[in-house]
Order: structure tokens, then C-alpha cells, then sequence
């Protein structure tokens, strides 16, 4: 079986053919991705590890729309990101993305239940309902008290925690996560991993995980995906997490 | 993004940088209120101007004149005019006939005699003149004490200012502050003048001759349309004058030294048929039933009627007079101060267009990853752009609305404060500063635009930034 196809599950949520991501910097020409070829499944939860430079964040980026290809394609639901024009990606990027950031990203200015507003306001949902939704999505998360603080009063996890309210305010099929506990302390990253992990169970959304902490990916992702050099370099199904995985749907 | 929503996160990002954002919408409003200054002080200034001389008559009256009457004829205006021999007799038919042209509104005879009236016994001679409802409107009469006339018929005078003065035995004194109108009103309104006058009064045939108040023709050009050998007789009369108003503008201070001190209603004066020494001059040809006048004056509808109506009159044979090239050039004169004072007022509404540019720039720059972040999360590149716009209109809207009010406020202090020095160089209050609704509205709107046209290139450089390399800003 070669490198990035598996036996699928379900069908694909991802499928991402030669995708290639060049830039120059000065004479140089940085080939952050280098012809990756890979399927992911609807609700399979993938870590995408490497070093630093590796390409993992280049792809999640591309996947996540927030970037083009220099060539090859990202085919997500049958649509296929490189020939979307750029509000089409917008809107992609709005209803059928969510991300999560290493250093979370949420609006300094803004309140929490503000910040879980923006998708909101963008996808432009009654206004009367946005308030309701945002604090459903934040008393979920466990911030039903911490509404009205700003990101400056909250601790990281707490602040991750609200990222997390916000990426899934629009109900996205995909949860692409970038370094989602870099930031934080060994327990607290539990914590917001186990909530991703329920997301993914639960709401059988696909997750894609960047991460540079084996030991992270190994305890949480049903498959580990290597890159070096912008180039796939293994892709192995982590039995221990799928078996588990497998008791808990058949349960 | 819905416009409530964009302007919600305008204000709140405006309010974020305070300090910044206040000072360049206060920039903005610095630039507003000097365009609205200098654009009121321009409309005030004409409007003044226009107000004074239209109100003088001189704009849209036209002065008729006989060719016949040899006392103009060396008049440099009128030498374009007919002949002293082709022209026609000024009389009441051809009042009537001007008065019918298109764009008239009315043409009243100019009747003014010098006559003797009598206060408390005492007489005093005075150039009278006649003066028609219409001159109602004439701002000599605004600051009057008193009223005008009731009607145009009825026994009573307005004086100007400085017969009163005569009549109360107040000398006017150089260098001495002005009498208060207002003094002398309250001691003359109310009370009576006798009028002594000789009454022409037609001889025989003709029942009710309305002579000519004034001259007439002049008896040297050979005429026949005067009926040879008329005569009339003169009777002493006397008539009882109320005084009503006494007006402290000269209303006929641009004519020179004819110019009346005490005012009659015109029909009044019309049926009084004073005796003239002119009179003498129309013998030939008065005594027919028609008055004679030696000039009319033609009021129009506005100052652009006067060309056509002048040409209309002159084909019926009689001279004619205007100020109008005087007007055309006034106006010409002001709608260049208008675009200068214009000019002037935008140079600051371009310092203040720089400066939205630059503050948005900053705001680009500073709020980077916001906006990376509004983009990961799914803001579209005209959702960005919508919301610098919004950030730059409403600074716009916020500084037009200051800025007016800042201009306005300037306007009013610098009106009072020159109308404090008039005051104390003894010339009555001016409002030479004029701020129309219109210009509060363009003023407003042009400084949105302004504002929106500053945003443009702020808002499209937010929009094209790339969310991965916006993110990765720290």
C-alpha cells in the first residue's frame, strides 16, 4: 500500500493530490510542500507531525484554505480549494472550517461571548439568536461564567477552551488544529485534547492535528502522518487509539 | 456583514484607539469647519450684497424715460436710445402698455415735488416723493420706527431720518454718535404735518386731468399730440399728513442730491395733482386726459428679466436705464470668491483626508493579526474591506457633524465680534454669514466621502493581506 492512502471508513472529508506549496525567498525557492498525496476519511481524527520546517502547518494551512497551492489540489467535499475563487474560499473557510491556534487567537478587544460571536456576524445569523447560540457554545466549553471577560482575564486553557467554542460556532464539518496545546501545561492540554477528542467522537467531526509532540499524537489520533521536507514521509494507523475508538462506536 | 454589525465593530475598533481616532477625527472637523466657514462667509457676503441691492431696487428696476425730455439728453447711458425726435410721449397709456410686458410686475410713474410742509407752525421745504406699496420690501424701511403706509391711499408720510431731525430742531452734529431713531419716533409718530399745495385743476373740458407731477416733456420739440390752447387753473389747498414712520436708512440714497426726505403713499400723491413749475412746459400738450410722466419706474420679476424688458422698451421708443452689467459683474464677482473661499476651505479637508489615510494605515498595521484572525475564522476580503470603510466613513459622518458645528460656532463668533466693532464705528448690525441647510448637508456628506475616498486604499490593502502571514505577525 503506498505512502497516504489507507483503507478507508468512511468517505473521504480530504483528499489532497500533489499539492505543492513553493515561495522564494530572495534567490531561494522554499518548497514547504513537496508533492503530498493524501485521503482522509469523514471522522477520523489524523495528527500530521514533523519537525519544525517539516510542512505540517503549510498543509494544514492549505487545507484549511488559508493559502493556495502552487500546484495539485485540496479537494474538500468534492470542492476543490485551488480553483475557488476568494470569497468562494471565505465562505468555505466560514461554514466548513474550524480552527484552533498554539497561541488562540481570539480578539483582545472583544469579549469571549463577542469573539465567539464573529463567525457569527460574518455568516451573518439573526442577531437575535447569536447571543443564546455563543453562550450555549461557551457554557459547553465550561466557560458559562466567563462570558463577558476579555482574553486578558482568562487563563490559556481557559482561552483555549473559548477558541474552541468559536471554531465550532458554525457547526463546521472539519476541526483543523495548529499546535492546539503548544501553549499550555501538560495538564491543561489534557484537558483540551480529551474535549477534542469528545468533539470528534461525539459530533463526528474530522480533525486534523498539527503537532510536534509524538506522545500527544500517539494518545489522541487514530492516525499519525509524518512529513519532512514538505514531503510525506509515513503514515501509520495507531491501532491502540482505533481500537479504542472502534469499542466506544460499538458501545 | 450586515450594516448594523459593521457599524457596531467600527465604533467599538474607533473607540479602541481613542486617542488616535479622536485626533484624526478632530482633524476631519478642523477641516469641515473651515470649508463651512469659508463657504458661509461666502454665501453670508453675497447673500448681504444681493439682499442690499436688490432691496435698493437698482437690480431689477428698470428706469423709463421721453427722449423728449431735453434734460437728459446728455445722459451717456441714453445715447443709444431714439432721437428726442422719434420718441414718444411717457403718458399713462404707455404706462399701462409697459406694465402689460411679460416679466413686469409693475411700472409706477416717479413723482416727486418740492413743498412746503408745516409742523407745529413752522414750515419747512422738502423734496417729496412718492413711494409705491412695493417699497415695502425696500430694506431702508426694515430698522423703520413705526409702520408704512396703511394703504396707498391714505393721508400719511414716513420721514426719513434727518427731517425728522429738522422738524424737532435737532441739528445733526459731526463726529457726534448718531440720534436714536427711536427718540425722535416716539416724539413724531402719531402727529400731524400740513401740506400746503397748489392743485392744477383742469379748466373745462376734461373732468378729471391727471397732470404730471413732475416735468414733462420738453416744450421746445415740435409735438402735435398736445392739444393746443388747453388751460387749467390752480387752487390752493391743504392737506393733513399723520406721520407713521420715520426710517433711518435713506431709501433713495442713491439718488444724490434729489433725493425726497418725506414719503407719500403714490396714489395719494398721484390724485393730488401738486402744481409744478414744469407744469408751465406742458401746456402744449398735457391738457389732453391723459397724465404725462417724465419717467417711470418698471420693477421686474428678477434681475434677469431686466435685459429683455429693457429691449422691449426701447422698441416702444423710449430710453431706458439699468444696473444690470453693474449686478452681472457682482455676481461674477462672488461666485469667484466662492470657488477661492472653497478652495481654501478644502486645503484643510485634505490635510484631514492624509490624515484618515495615515490613521487607517497604523490601524493596518496594528491590527494585523486581527484581522488574519477575522479572516481564518471566515471574513471574507469586502467583509474586511466593508469594516475599514465603516471605521473611515464613520470618522467621516463624526467629523462633518462636529465640524459643522465647529464652523458654525466660528461663523457666530466672528459675526459678533465684527458686528461689536460696527457698533462702535456707529454702523448698524450686519448678518454677513450665512450657513444654509444645504451646505450642512453637503458639508457632512462631502466629508463621508472624503473620509470613504481616505478608507479606499487603507481598506483594500486589509483586504488583499494574507490571513497565514497576518497570523504569523506577532
Amino acid at each position: 500500500m503506498a505512502i497516504g492512502e489507507r483503507t478507508q471508513s468512511g468517505a473521504p472529508a480530504i483528499r489532497v493530490e500533489q499539492l505543492c506549496r513553493h515561495y522564494r525567498m530572495g534567490e531561494a525557492l522554499i518548497r514547504a510542500v513537496d508533492g503530498v498525496d493524501l485521503t482522509i476519511p469523514t471522522g477520523e481524527f489524523v495528527a500530521l507531525l514533523g519537525a519544525s520546517g517539516s510542512g505540517k502547518s503549510s498543509v494544514l494551512n492549505l487545507i484549511a484554505g488559508l493559502d493556495r497551492p502552487t500546484s495539485g489540489n485540496v479537494i474538500v467535499q468534492e470542492k476543490n480549494l485551488a480553483k475557488l475563487s476568494r470569497e468562494e474560499l471565505a465562505r468555505y473557510r466560514l461554514h466548513t472550517v474550524g480552527m484552533v491556534f498554539q497561541s488562540f487567537n481570539l480578539i483582545p478587544n472583544m469579549t469571549l461571548a463577542e469573539n465567539v460571536e464573529l463567525p457569527m456576524r460574518f455568516a451573518e445569523v439573526e442577531r437575535g439568536k447569536r447571543d443564546t447560540l455563543a453562550r450555549e457554545a461557551l457554557s459547553r466549553v465550561g466557560l458559562q461564567n466567563r462570558v463577558n471577560h476579555r482574553p486578558s482575564e482568562l487563563s490559556g486553557g481557559e482561552q483555549q477552551r473559548a477558541a474552541l467554542a468559536r471554531a465550532l460556532i458554525n457547526r463546521p464539518q472539519l476541526l483543523l488544529a495548529d499546535e492546539p496545546t503548544g501553549n499550555l501545561d501538560s495538564r491543561t492540554g489534557t484537558e483540551i485534547m480529551d474535549m477534542i477528542r469528545e468533539f470528534n467522537q461525539q459530533l463526528g467531526m474530522t480533525v486534523v492535528m498539527v503537532t510536534h509532540e509524538r506522545a500527544l499524537a500517539e494518545r489522541y489520533a487514530q492516525r499519525m502522518i509524518f512529513l519532512a521536507d514538505g514531503k510525506l514521509v509515513s503514515d501509520e494507523t495507531n491501532s491502540a487509539v482505533v481500537a479504542v475508538a472502534s469499542e466506544g462506536e460499538r458501545q | 456583514m450586515k450594516l448594523p454589525d459593521l457599524t457596531e465593530l467600527a465604533v467599538r475598533n474607533l473607540r479602541e484607539s481613542l486617542l488616535r481616532n479622536s485626533l484624526t477625527t478632530i482633524g476631519i472637523s478642523v477641516g469641515v469647519a473651515s470649508l463651512v466657514a469659508m463657504l458661509s462667509l461666502g454665501i453670508g457676503l453675497q447673500q448681504l450684497a444681493s439682499r442690499r441691492l436688490m432691496k435698493s431696487g437698482l437690480f431689477d428696476t428698470v428706469v423709463v424715460t421721453s427722449r423728449r425730455d431735453l434734460r437728459n439728453f446728455d445722459r451717456q447711458e441714453e445715447r443709444s436710445g431714439p432721437t428726442p425726435g422719434e420718441s414718444q410721449v411717457l403718458d399713462e397709456a404707455k404706462r399701462q402698455q409697459i406694465e402689460r410686458l411679460p416679466n413686469v410686475l409693475e411700472a409706477y410713474p416717479d413723482i416727486r415735488f418740492i413743498n412746503e410742509l408745516r409742523f407745529e407752525d413752522k414750515p419747512h421745504l422738502t423734496m417729496i416723493s412718492a413711494l409705491p406699496e412695493s417699497a415695502k420690501s425696500n430694506d431702508a424701511f426694515d430698522s423703520m420706527q413705526g409702520r408704512f403706509f396703511s394703504s396707498d391711499t391714505a393721508p400719511e408720510v414716513i420721514l426719513q431720518k434727518t427731517f425728522a431731525e429738522e422738524l424737532l430742531g435737532k441739528r445733526p452734529q459731526p463726529g457726534v454718535d448718531e440720534t436714536n431713531v427711536a427718540q425722535l419716533a416716539a416724539q413724531l409718530l402719531g402727529k400731524e404735518l400740513t401740506m400746503r399745495y397748489a392743485q392744477r385743476a383742469a379748466a373745462s373740458a376734461t373732468p378729471e386731468p391727471k397732470p404730471s407731477a413732475s416735468s414733462n416733456p420738453d416744450a421746445g420739440s415740435s409735438e402735435d399730440e398736445g392739444v393746443p390752447g388747453a388751460s387749467y387753473s390752480v387752487v390752493s389747498r391743504e392737506l393733513e399728513l399723520k406721520i407713521v414712520g420715520v426710517a433711518d436708512l435713506d431709501p433713495e440714497s442713491m439718488r444724490g442730491p434729489t433725493r425726497a426726505r418725506v414719503f407719500l403713499p403714490l396714489k395719494l400723491a398721484e390724485s393730488l395733482h401738486v402744481m409744478q413749475p414744469t407744469d408751465l412746459r406742458e401746456l402744449s400738450h398735457a391738457a389732453g386726459d391723459q397724465p404725462v410722466y417724465s419717467s417711470v419706474s418698471v420693477r421686474v420679476k428678477n434681475p434677469s428679466h431686466v435685459q429683455p424688458v429693457e429691449d422691449a422698451i426701447k422698441k416702444m421708443g423710449f430710453n431706458t436705464f439699468s444696473i444690470l452689467d453693474a449686478s452681472r459683474s457682482i455676481q461674477q464677482f462672488f461666485k469667484v470668491l466662492d470657488v477661492f473661499l472653497g478652495i481654501f476651505g478644502s486645503l484643510a479637508l485634505a490635510v484631514a483626508f492624509i490624515g484618515i489615510v495615515n490613521t487607517l494605515v497604523m490601524a493596518i498595521l496594528e491590527r494585523r493579526r486581527e484581522i488574519g484572525i477575522m479572516k481564518a475564522i471566515g471574513a471574507s476580503d469586502s467583509d474586511v474591506k466593508k469594516l475599514f470603510f465603516a471605521e473611515a466613513g464613520a470618522m467621516g459622518i463624526l467629523g462633518g457633524i462636529v465640524g459643522v458645528a465647529l464652523g458654525w460656532a466660528i461663523g457666530q463668533v466672528i459675526n459678533l465680534g465684527t458686528n461689536v466693532y460696527l457698533k462702535s464705528q456707529s454702523f448698524p448690525p450686519e448678518h454677513f454669514w450665512a450657513v444654509p441647510w444645504w451646505l450642512v448637508a453637503f458639508a457632512i456628506l462631502f466629508s463621508f466621502l472624503v473620509s470613504l475616498a481616505a478608507g479606499l486604499y487603507p481598506a483594500g490593502r486589509a483586504a488583499r493581506l494574507d490571513p497565514v502571514q497576518a497570523l504569523r505577525y506577532e
